[in-house]
């Protein structure tokens, strides 16, 4: 009797199951295949028919190298910029009342939401040599615009809401009794920021860190206008990746475009990781 | 009870607050308020005539009807697509969800002229397909086709993306007990699905919006710069920047600009519903 109740709910269960995986699945391989992995796969065929050697003079050559040192180490130096002044910005944001708070907690996605050739041709005018803020800073003696400082620059704006959306919402959920607990046990505001509140927003930080550091790597339209795309002075992996494309060098471009997506991948897969071991960790 | 010392350590002191504010505040305003000031600045600075009379010139009109077509299509495709997988992903099991998770995240982190690249290589006169395509006359890379493609690519996580974990939290009891009544698949879709995803869905659409319309790396790649044929938006600002008229290049550029602000705005107004 009871098995007889059993089978019979079982039957109702699977009746119960919803209509439409089989269109629903079915629709989203066919889209993944035709707009992504067929697509993606064609950088692994080209490379692959290049050849082992051939691969290995492209991505050791002069120009290339010079660029992966340019846009991996102008990507960190924004990155760590973006580290700082995003942290600050989430803190003010999250703990302090001040006018305007609103606007500026929505402007702060504006580099999203900007297209990056605009952004690109708009900072060029305003760090140009006559320009908003170009014209004192070469008052000083220092030039942003063609150098690697404006590709610095650049890449820091379209990083810096990761770090703020990534910490801002750990920061709010901050339970501000841990502080108080703290200040009974006679802890000092600076020990309570370094020993308490900054640990447990670590791993946001880092987090947020990478995925500017990431989305800086990558970065081509705002760019292109502000850095003069000079070879091994101003010339970024992606401005390399389009010349050799311009050259019909396909081979060439996939080569270079590869150690790039490696990178991606192992950043990507590092941040999943850290995530997953913070959390064990907590 | 509350000690004076217990106080001090729960909050910095005034002159702290007000210097990290004021740090803030004028950080943000020279990275994120200058470039804004100077595009309106720069467009209007020669006049308002000389504004219109870049608005209105022929290529910017096709350049812009080329970026609206594009957008269009994109997020059509992509709103299915979207709603698909939402589905498929959140309604069933099946084993390798992280991994279509992860691969959903793909676009996003790859350099947008990789994502143009592959497109090229893919469907360029030089490939199998491309040349196979061009004997029955249909031109894919250097052509509208292209920049669609590439464009959807780009923004294919978008939608996807948001529709996602608003599925997963609103779990299936709701619909199942729609379909024990007896409904079908678009009826529990249309009057059980979509009312609980709706602000997430707009969320979606408007990124997405904001993203193709401003996609310039990866179209860049499949457009070939044809004048007045396949010019973006964006593609058409490169010209004209190039050209040194700086005037016509920001007088578009604030077209985009405005859009971009909308989009905050409506991302404000949104998230405030979730």
């Amino acid at each position: 009797m009871e098995e007889a109740v059993e089978i019979q709910q079982k039957i109702y269960r699977k009746k119960k199951v919803l209509p439409g995986f089989g269109i629903t699945f079915g629709f989203m391989m066919i889209y993944l295949s035709l707009i992504m992995l067929i697509p993606l796969s064609t950088i692994f065929i080209t490379t692959a028919g290049i050849g082992w050697e051939e691969f290995w003079k492209v991505i050791t050559d002069k120009r290339v190298v010079e660029s992966y040192k340019l846009s991996y180490g102008a990507s960190f130096i924004a990155a760590v910029i973006d580290a700082a002044f995003g942290f600050l910005t989430a803190w003010v944001l999250v703990r302090y009342n001040f006018p305007g708070k609103k606007i500026v907690d929505s402007m702060v996605d504006l580099p999203f939401a900007l297209p990056t050739a605009i952004a690109g041709i708009s900072l060029t005018a305003v760090f140009a040599s006559d320009g908003f803020i170009g014209q004192p800073l070469s008052y000083l003696g220092i030039e942003v615009i063609f150098t690697e400082l404006g590709i610095i620059i650049a890449l820091a704006f379209v990083g810096l809401p990761f770090v703020i959306r990534t910490v801002q919402p750990v920061l709010e959920e901050f339970d501000q009794a841990v502080e108080e607990a703290a200040a009974t046990l006679n802890a000092n505001r600076f020990q309570i920021f370094s020993k308490v509140i900054f640990p447990s927003i670590r791993p946001a930080l880092i987090t947020g860190t990478t995925l500017s550091f990431a989305r800086a790597l990558g970065e081509y339209g705002s760019i292109i206008f502000i850095s003069g795309n000079l070879p091994l002075k101003t010339e970024i992996t992606p401005v390399l990746i389009m010349s050799k494309l311009e050259q019909y060098d396909y081979g060439g471009a996939t080569a270079i475009s590869i150690v790039m997506l490696l990178t991606s991948f192992i950043i990507l897969f590092s941040i999943n990781f850290y995530q997953w071991w913070s959390n064990r960790h907590k | 009870m509350v000690s004076e010392y217990k106080i001090s350590a729960l909050k910095e002191p005034g002159y702290i607050r007000l210097t990290l504010i004021i740090t803030a505040v004028l950080f943000l305003t020279i990275f994120l308020v200058m470039p804004l000031v100077v595009i309106f600045n720069e467009a209007f600075g020669k006049g308002i005539s000389n504004f219109f009379n870049s608005i209105s010139d022929p290529e910017t009109i096709t350049a812009i009807k080329l970026t609206v077509f594009t957008t269009v299509i994109s997020i059509l495709l992509n709103l299915v697509f979207g709603l698909s997988a939402a589905w498929a992903i959140t309604k069933f099991d099946f084993r390798g969800k992280n991994f279509i998770l992860t691969l959903l995240d793909l676009p996003l982190t790859i350099s947008p002229v990789i994502s143009g690249m592959v497109f090229v290589l893919l469907l360029g006169s030089n490939s199998f397909l491309g040349s196979l395509l061009n004997q029955f006359g249909i031109k894919v890379i250097f052509a509208v086709p292209g920049i669609i493609l590439a464009t959807t690519f780009v923004t294919l996580p978008y939608i996807v993306r948001e529709l996602i974990p608003q599925m997963q939290e609103q779990g299936r009891e709701e619909e199942e007990v729609a379909l024990s009544l007896g409904a079908n698949g678009w009826q529990i879709f249309l009057k059980v699905t979509l009312p609980n995803i709706k602000w997430g869905l707009l969320y979606g659409l408007i990124l997405c919006n904001a993203r193709a319309m401003g996609e310039f790396g990866a179209v860049s790649v499949v457009s070939g710069h044809i004048r007045g044929y396949t010019n973006t938006m964006t593609l058409h600002i490169e010209i004209l920047y190039n050209e040194y008229n700086f005037t016509g290049a920001f007088a578009v550029s604030t077209l985009l600009t405005l859009l971009a602000l909308i989009t905050l705005l409506l991302k404000t107004i949104i998230t405030k519903k979730f």
